[in-house]
C-alpha cells in the first residue's frame, strides 16, 4: 500500500484556517508545494463544529492545482480529533496532520481512525497519507519510533511555539533555541527515510531573519519549511533552488550512473569526483528541485 | 433533518455568510441580504434550496446575510447551521446528507 507521493517534493507548507473562506479559496495562486487546512490553533473552540463544513465543501469543490492539501486535525486530547479525520478523508485530502505527537502509539490510533475513515468513504486503501507534528521535548527524544510508527507517514514536522514553551524557554529569533530539536528530528527522519519540516517563523515583518532561518535549515538537511503568509513562500523556493552547476552535475551523474550500470561498473569518476550508487538519490532529488524551480530541461525526463 | 433550536453559522467577513436557522412555522421562510444581490441573488438562493432539500428540511426560518461567498461557502454554512441546531457533531453524514 505504499503511497508514491510519501516521497513528493514539500519545500513549502502554508497553513490556512480551514474556517476562513477569503484564505482557503485560491491559496494556490501563491503556489506552496503544500497547504495545511487547519481545525486546531487557527480555529476557536465554539467554531470547531462548523470548521468541518468549511473544510470539507473546499476539500469537495475547490481545485487546488495539484497542491498537495494535509488538514491539521485536532489533537488526540481533545474529544474532535477523530470526527476531524473522518471530515478530512470523506473530503478527499492527501494527508493528515497530528499535532502534538509523542510516541509511536499516538501515529497508530490516529492511523486506525484514518484507516476506517477510508474504508467508510470508499476510498482507496492506504491513499491517505500522515505527518506527525513534534512539539514537545517528549515527542523530539521520541522521534525515530514515531518516523517509524506507519507505512502512511510522510515525514515530521518541529512546531518551535509549544516546543520551546515546553523547554521553558521562547523563540528568540536566533534560532538557538530550536537547535537540539532540529538536529534530533531531522536525523531521526533520515534514519527512517521520512521527510522532516522546519517549524513556522512568525515575525513578517523580519524577512531577512525568515531568510537566514531558511538558509539554515537548508544545510541542516530538511525537506522544506512550514509557513504563514505567501510573502515567505518565493524566499523559501529560491534557496531551495539549486545551482546550475549542481544541476548540471546531478544530471551528469544520473547519465553515468546509467550507463555505467549497464557495463557493470561500480565506482567512478565524474569532473574528477569518486561517484557510486549512493550519489543517485541525491542526484534524482536535485533534478527534481530543478524542476520544480522552473529550471526545466527536455532531457531530464529520464 | 428538524430545525429544533435556532443557530448560528459563519461571519460577516469578506467571502463569507453568515446564516441564521431557527424552527419553521409550515415552511421555508428565505431571508437574503447579500452584497451581490443583483447579480447572484437567484443563484444564493437555488443553492439554500437545494441544500436544504437535500437535507429533508420542510420548516424552517433561514436568514442569510451574504459577504460574497462562493457556493461550496453558502452549503457548508447552511449545513453548519442546521447540525448545530441539532446539537449533532459527530458520526455526521459526510457524503451523504452533507455533500
Amino acid at each position: 500500500m505504499i503511497n508514491d507521493n510519501r516521497k513528493r517534493l514539500r519545500r513549502t507548507m502554508m497553513f490556512l484556517n480551514a474556517q476562513k473562506p477569503a484564505l482557503i479559496k485560491d491559496p494556490y495562486i501563491y503556489k506552496p508545494d503544500s497547504i495545511i487546512l487547519d481545525l486546531e490553533d487557527a480555529v476557536a473552540e465554539n467554531q470547531k463544529d462548523v470548521a468541518r463544513f468549511s473544510l470539507y465543501h473546499a476539500l469537495r469543490s475547490i481545485d487546488y492545482c495539484g497542491i498537495e492539501r494535509v488538514v491539521r486535525i485536532n489533537a488526540l486530547g481533545t474529544p474532535y480529533w477523530r470526527e476531524d479525520i473522518r471530515c478530512a478523508v470523506a473530503g478527499g485530502c492527501d494527508a493528515v496532520r497530528i499535532p502534538k505527537a509523542e510516541s509511536a502509539e499516538d501515529i497508530r490510533r490516529a492511523e486506525a481512525v484514518v484507516d476506517s475513515a477510508e474504508k467508510e468513504f470508499g476510498r482507496p486503501e492506504g491513499s491517505v497519507l500522515i505527518m506527525a507534528a513534534i512539539e514537545s521535548a517528549r515527542g523530539v527524544m521520541k522521534a525515530l519510533e514515531i518516523c517509524e510508527a506507519s507505512a502512511r507517514l510522510f515525514g515530521i514536522a518541529l512546531s518551535g511555539g509549544d516546543y520551546t514553551k515546553d523547554l521553558q524557554t521562547h523563540i528568540t529569533g536566533t534560532g538557538i533555541e530550536l537547535m537540539g530539536a532540529r538536529q534530533n528530528l531531522v536525523i531521526a527522519a533520515r534514519a527512517a527515510g521520512v521527510q522532516c519540516f522546519d517549524t513556522v517563523y512568525t515575525d513578517l515583518d523580519d524577512m531577512e531573519g525568515f531568510r537566514r532561518d531558511v538558509e539554515t535549515i537548508h544545510l541542516m538537511g530538511f525537506d522544506g519549511k512550514s509557513v504563514i503568509n505567501p510573502r515567505q513562500i518565493d524566499i523559501v523556493h529560491e534557496i531551495y533552488t539549486p545551482s546550475k552547476e549542481d544541476v548540471e552535475f546531478a544530471w551528469k551523474v544520473i547519465r553515468e550512473i546509467d550507463a555505467k550500470r549497464q557495463s557493470g561498473i561500480g565506482v567512478f569518476t565524474v569532473d574528477g569526483k569518486m561517484i557510486d550508487i549512493a550519489f543517485y538519490d541525491g542526484a534524482k532529488r536535485t533534478i527534481a528541485l530543478a524542476k520544480a524551480s522552473g529550471m526545466y530541461r527536455e532531457e531530464w525526463e529520464c | 433533518m428538524k430545525v429544533l433550536r435556532s443557530a448560528t453559522a459563519g461571519t460577516l467577513e469578506s467571502s463569507d455568510c453568515q446564516v441564521t436557522v431557527e424552527p419553521g412555522e409550515g415552511g421555508i421562510e428565505l431571508a437574503l441580504e447579500s452584497v451581490v444581490i443583483s447579480q447572484f441573488g437567484n443563484q444564493i438562493r437555488r443553492v439554500v434550496y437545494e441544500t436544504l432539500e437535500r437535507m429533508g428540511i420542510v420548516d424552517i426560518k433561514i436568514s442569510i446575510v451574504d459577504k460574497g461567498a462562493l457556493d461550496c461557502t453558502i452549503r457548508a454554512r447552511v449545513e453548519g447551521a442546521v447540525f448545530r441546531a441539532n446539537g449533532k457533531t459527530e458520526d455526521l453524514p459526510w457524503g451523504g446528507l452533507i455533500r
